[in-house]
């Protein structure tokens, strides 16, 4: 049952037949799941010592979480090409890669944004900072590394192995902030004992950090189908569909 | 209403974040759009072309 579904999933044709059936229901989620989100976001009382400044921490921690999340969803299925070659593996860690990407960029972005007012700067070389814009240049080798070679199935496995390499900076960027004296301040969240946040302003980050979750799903599925085509243009199948969208 | 908008005085730091969230956010469901787009045209002209040869 279980070996099936994987064989059928490696398939070209029945990925991208299974794929647009997931979107539209990701796309909805996620919509849903954001307007939520968002509501509370706002609804949330100010912080006591940064006002309404932190409401920018509805948008950073998600990305954040996601920039790493993406990452290990990334180098696992690039250890699933390399051992196994499974086609739909490959595409999946060259359509997670530009998600990845922007994720990681937000984050570094509106990390800066917060930083000013709070911090007085846009940027200081601590661990936790310096960590993640090294995973942006990971991200955005893995881009560059994809694109530089021809051979599709090549590129697929080049880039799997640099986007297993570059997982050792995962638990790197984790802990930066406690191995390291940071500017950076250390988890709220992710941590054995109680979060230290007001549930009223935790619930609208967990939500805001379901809904990253879920339009990721709906964007790599969409990177991916793209990519699908792209790979198998000269199949058959593609041919054919591309015949039906032209009538 | 305008109180809000002010967000306690952080209005150009929060606003420009959530700003650039959506840009991000959209671009990345208009891009694989264009690319499957795209990739669609060009099969399609490949195809037109191989039937007009066969002719």
């Amino acid at each position: 049952m279980i070996v099936r579904f994987f064989h059928q999933m490696g398939s070209p044709r029945y990925f991208y037949g299974v794929a647009g059936k997931l979107i539209p229901w990701f796309m909805a989620t996620f919509l849903i799941t954001l307007i939520v989100g968002l509501y509370y976001s706002f609804a949330a009382p100010p912080d006591y010592q940064q006002g309404e400044s932190y409401r920018i921490m509805y948008i950073h921690v998600p990305a954040s979480w996601m920039s790493m999340f993406i990452y290990v969803v990334m180098a696992i299925s690039g250890l699933i090409s390399l051992v196994w070659r499974i086609k739909m593996t490959e595409v999946f860690v060259i359509s997670s890669a530009t998600v990845g990407a922007s994720f990681t960029f937000l984050a570094l972005a509106t990390g800066s944004l917060w930083g000013k007012p709070m911090w007085g700067t846009w940027w200081v070389w601590d661990a936790r900072l310096t960590s993640e814009l090294l995973l942006l240049f990971l991200y955005l080798g893995i881009i560059a590394l994809h694109s530089a070679i021809e051979d599709k199935r090549v590129a697929a496995r080049a880039v799997s192995i640099l986007a297993l390499v570059g997982v050792i900076n995962i638990p790197i960027i984790h802990y930066s902030v406690e191995w390291w004296n940071t500017l950076h301040q250390t988890a709220s969240v992710t941590k054995f004992d109680k979060p230290s946040m007001d549930i009223r302003m935790l619930i609208p980050l967990l939500i805001m950090a379901i809904s990253f979750k879920l339009y990721y799903g709906a964007v790599v599925l969409m990177r991916a189908r793209a990519e699908i085509v792209e790979r198998e243009r000269n199949s058959r199948w593609v041919q054919d569909l591309v015949e039906q969208e032209a009538i | 209403m305008s109180e809000f908008f002010a967000m306690g005085g952080y209005a150009v730091y929060v606003w420009p974040s959530y700003l650039l969230a959506s840009i991000i956010l959209i671009a990345n469901i208009v891009a694989p759009m264009q690319q499957r787009k795209r990739v669609f045209k060009e099969i399609a002209r490949k195809l037109r072309r191989a039937r007009n040869e066969k002719q």
